[in-house]
């Protein structure tokens, strides 16, 4: 890429992990993570071991983005649980969320005040299926967030998962392991139909596609369709090999255990853009030793016939990223792939790797990195960086109306739009959308702030 | 969907039955498992404090308590709008192990430099009640320097219900009351309680009791301002409406100041007409009586043609609600009897045994009544009742959309104004909206109903 207005100074690097108070947080806590990831298992119900208050607030948080029913159980901590322990009360819970919904598996995950009175879950679920006899698979993450926010909660219960399901080593199996970060509905039934088009069964661990994009129904459904069976889990070590979508995070990789169980794993970034997505359509030709489909070439011809359509638009426009860390660094490279600047990349999770994976991109593409970072220093990056546009979650709204920039909403939480699980992020598609909202919101700016307006580009 | 009710929530479910009250098994912890509706007990404290607009609200805790509150009432200020902003401690794994003292101070000496609020309340949640932070002395020492009170608000997450968190709000506002000068206050005066501006109500009712000649030294908290507050103590009444949350308050006013207070609701044109008289009648004032008659009669004169258009259209229509306090369920219920709507499903997150009996009178017979339910009741009860349009909050209204049922928000984040005359029209036309939508015809179970041979889903 030739873009003469880029610095070639390497950018600052702004951890606001403040010495006092965050002022409004770009993140959430990490069981809304683990919760999230149980929805991509049939069957799979959370519980959060601790106060009621963290189950609603999370349901209540997802709900508002999916636009789906999302139940998460609690074992309802009171005063004598928090001086005694919690393991008469996650017994009640267990025995009523089973009586309830009839799980084929519950996940445990804890929340603050579990982990910090020392509630050892592992133990105490020992104890549950020995006085109960239960086979019922139960899966514990321990997600304190004090320690990590929604990102790496999401990664901790999918890596949980595997550590405790993935264990079939069998013979080979044609079939292909995909683990994506947080991403939508339509994300995960677009790289699902990638993988397709090789010919190969797709595992895709969480797939929450069908469960929080659901059908209108006549019956209610306990826990509704949808999901990966926890039998394709356990032989995901069978697979072909593992493409795991996660360049950033500290919590332990799933893949890595997965390598470690005999699929050998690529880590490769969220696939957006052209380069992104050739990189996952390569790995998956070498894996599965398949030609790539002709609907995938067209898909990306078009792109780029998008792309020479629409470059002059987006040269040079400066654009503040924000959000969970997979998306930054994604939405930077596609950003400089285009010739348009990330003149700042912000993540409220607390992950070094986000600089890291930052580092990787031409010197000088991104002016400012601040991670572990809040609203409030977002917006003193946007006085600093002045950009034209903004792209990020819901979170960033009465920034960008406070200050006049224009917001394109991505990732999550949306939750003053909309159809949030519909954006489709990924793949040619999915950047070909994204290009023209791009496009379309500078072209907005430009109508909205010339005098006499215009009919054709 | 087969559906067995918990063993432990059977005392929490009934069906009315006007042969007699069944007494309610209420006001409990909720069942562990059960997936109640309810948060906690800092949730009830945060949102009833939450929309006093010049006070700094700060959440001890890691960061999540202050994440999911942040933004979260539709509660409007016509001035500062501090309330808006999330402020966390963000406690980490060091805070926790070492103590969250210092960052809570230094959090608090910042912050209050930066936003020069009229207060600071300091929200302790689950963590810090369980190491110990001396929040109250934190807070001792920062208002001695500062000059402004801060406020510590004990309601960690596990202490009890949301109920719990209500008291904690009451009584840091009692810390409050008491310390601003009443001199101007005039003998014909009101404290609205209970009602939080959500999408500008409380601007509603306060021009309601101004034509009257009502003044209204204070709402708590709706478009709260803290100066207000401390001089709470000075008026005559106090007019409570969310009585689940503010009747301590009130209670300890009547104790500590002399002050009588009235239950009163402005959701729906009876209770509204009713809570404008009964306010008149403790004034004492002939002129303020006919001005509440003239008042009254010149808005339902006004509202009441587009009410009848509504009625028409949603005669035979079947509601379910399910909302926080009971005494929003008293009002709905009449509301939507007024618009030809009966209630089939009513239930409340925090009611008392005195208010499910109340409710249980004011419901028609065979009406399902719960306490503290979860969604796989309610979606039970909503199929089974043949509900047509449910009322409730962010929570309910997928079960509801799920099925194919018509759905409308009565709570924090509605945009649209409910309370008063107006909110009553507005209310109607929401219900109107969603329960003869024509959208409802394709759906799955409709179109069942539809293809039975005599057609009748009843």
């Amino acid at each position: 890429m030739s873009c003469a207005a880029v610095k070639t100074t390497a950018p600052s690097v702004h951890s606001s992990a403040k010495p006092d108070a965050t002022v409004n947080p770009c993140t959430l806590c990490a069981p809304l993570g683990a919760a999230l990831a149980t929805a991509g298992v049939r069957g799979a119900i959370p519980l959060l071991h601790g106060a009621q208050g963290c189950a609603t607030y999370i349901r209540r948080y997802l709900i508002s983005h999916f636009r789906e029913p999302m139940d998460v159980a609690s074992s309802s901590f009171g005063e004598a649980q928090t001086v005694f322990g919690g393991e008469d009360n996650l017994g009640r819970a267990l025995d009523n969320v089973l009586k309830q919904y009839r799980p084929e598996l519950v996940t445990v995950a804890t929340t603050c005040l579990a982990e910090t009175i020392g509630d050892d879950v592992p133990l105490l679920l020992t104890r549950y299926r020995t006085r109960t006899g239960s086979a019922l698979p139960l899966v514990h993450a321990a997600t304190p967030s004090y320690k990590d926010g929604h990102v790496e909660g999401f990664h901790s219960m999918v890596y949980a998962l595997v550590k405790s399901l993935a264990c079939d080593q069998g013979t080979p199996l044609r079939a292909v392991n995909l683990l994506p970060p947080l991403v939508s509905p339509a994300d995960l039934r677009h790289l699902r139909e990638i993988v397709d088009g090789f010919a190969v069964a797709a595992t895709v661990l969480p797939d929450y596609a069908d469960r929080l994009d659901g059908v209108i129904l006549d019956q209610y459904r306990a826990l509704p369709d949808g999901g990966t069976r926890a039998v394709d889990i356990a032989s995901m070590p069978r697979a072909l090999g593992s493409i795991d979508l996660t360049l950033t995070g500290r919590a332990p990789r799933a893949s890595r255990l997965l390598a470690e169980r005999g699929a050998p794993a690529r880590v490769l970034g969220l696939p957006i853009g052209v380069r992104a997505t050739d990189a996952m359509i390569e790995s998956l030709a070498d894996m599965t030793g398949a030609g790539r489909p002709a609907w995938l070439l067209g898909e990306r011809g078009r792109l780029l016939d998008a792309y020479a359509d629409g470059h002059k638009y987006v040269f040079g426009a400066r654009v503040g990223l924000y959000g969970d860390p997979e998306f930054v660094a994604a939405l930077a490279g596609f950003l400089l792939e285009i010739g348009a600047r990330p003149v700042f990349c912000a993540t409220g999770a607390r992950n070094r790797a986000l600089p890291e994976a930052l580092a990787a991109l031409p010197a000088g593409s991104v002016d400012e990195v601040l991670d572990d970072t809040d609203f409030e220093s977002i917006g003193a990056a946007c006085e600093r960086h002045k950009p034209d546009l903004l792209m990020g979650s819901s979170k960033g709204y009465r920034m960008a109306h406070a200050l006049g920039i224009p917001l394109l909403r991505i990732g999550f939480p949306i939750h003053d739009r909309l159809g949030a699980g519909r954006i489709l992020h990924v793949g040619y598609r999915g950047t070909t959308r994204l290009f023209d909202e791009l496009v379309n919101a500078l072209l907005q700016r430009q109508q909205d702030a010339s005098p006499v307006g215009f009919s054709y580009l | 969907m087969s559906f067995d009710l918990l063993k432990e929530r059977r005392a929490q479910v009934v069906r009315n039955n006007r042969g007699g009250v069944v007494a309610l098994d209420c006001n409990k912890a909720s069942a562990a498992g059960s997936v109640s509706q309810r948060a906690c007990t800092f949730c009830g404290s945060r949102v009833v404090l939450y929309p006093i607009a010049d006070a700094l609200h700060l959440v001890h805790g890691p960061v999540g308590c202050a994440a999911y509150t942040w933004d979260i009432r539709g509660a409007l200020s016509s001035g500062p709008e501090l309330h808006r902003i999330s402020c966390s401690t963000d406690m980490r794994e060091r805070e926790v192990v070492f103590g969250g003292e210092q960052r809570l101070e230094a959090s608090l000496r910042r912050l209050i430099a930066q936003h020069a609020p009229r207060a600071a309340f300091v929200y302790g949640t689950c963590i810090v009640g369980v190491i110990g932070d001396d929040v109250p002395a934190v807070c001792k020492r920062v208002e001695a320097d500062v000059g402004i009170p801060v406020i510590p608000v004990l309601a960690e997450g596990f202490r009890g219900t949301k109920r719990d968190g209500y008291n904690a709000a009451c009584g840091a506002l009692l810390t409050l009351i008491g310390t601003g000068d009443t001199t101007a206050v005039t003998p014909q005066s009101i404290n609205l309680l209970g009602d939080f501006n959500v999408a500008g109500e409380s601007w509603i009712i306060r021009k309601y009791f101004e034509e009257m000649g009502v003044e209204v030294v204070s709402v708590l908290t709706g478009d709260g301002r803290v100066d207000e507050i401390r001089r709470a103590h000075g008026a005559r009444l106090n007019v409570v409406q969310c009585a689940g949350s503010m009747t301590p308050l009130a209670k300890a006013m009547q104790e500590r100041y002399g002050i009588p207070f009235i239950r009163v609701s402005f959701f729906g044109i009876e209770d509204t007409a009713d809570a404008l008289y009964r306010t008149a009648e403790h004034m004492n004032s002939p002129e303020i009586m006919e001005g509440a008659r003239a008042l009254v009669s010149r808005e339902i004169s006004r509202v009441l043609p587009e009410l009848r258009v509504c009625k028409q259209d949603l005669a035979g229509k079947r509601a379910g609600l399910y909302v926080g306090g009971a005494f929003k369920a008293f009002s709905l219920v009449r509301a939507l009897r007024q618009l030809g709507v009966s209630v089939v499903l009513a239930g409340t997150q925090t009611g008392s045994k005195e208010e499910y009996e109340e409710l249980q009178a004011v419901c028609d017979e065979h009406t399902v009544i719960v306490d503290d339910t979860n969604p796989l009741e309610l979606a039970s009860f909503l199929v089974e009742q043949d509900v047509d349009v449910f009322i409730g909050g962010v929570k309910e209204r997928p079960i509801a959309y799920k099925l194919g049922i018509g759905f409308c928000d009565h709570n924090h984040e509605r945009k649209i104004a409910l309370a008063g005359f107006d909110g009553a029209l507005a209310f109607a036309r929401e219900v109107r909206a969603t329960a003869t939508s024509p959208i409802w015809n394709l759906m799955p179970r409709r179109m069942r109903t539809a293809a039975m041979p005599m057609g009748d889903k009843r």
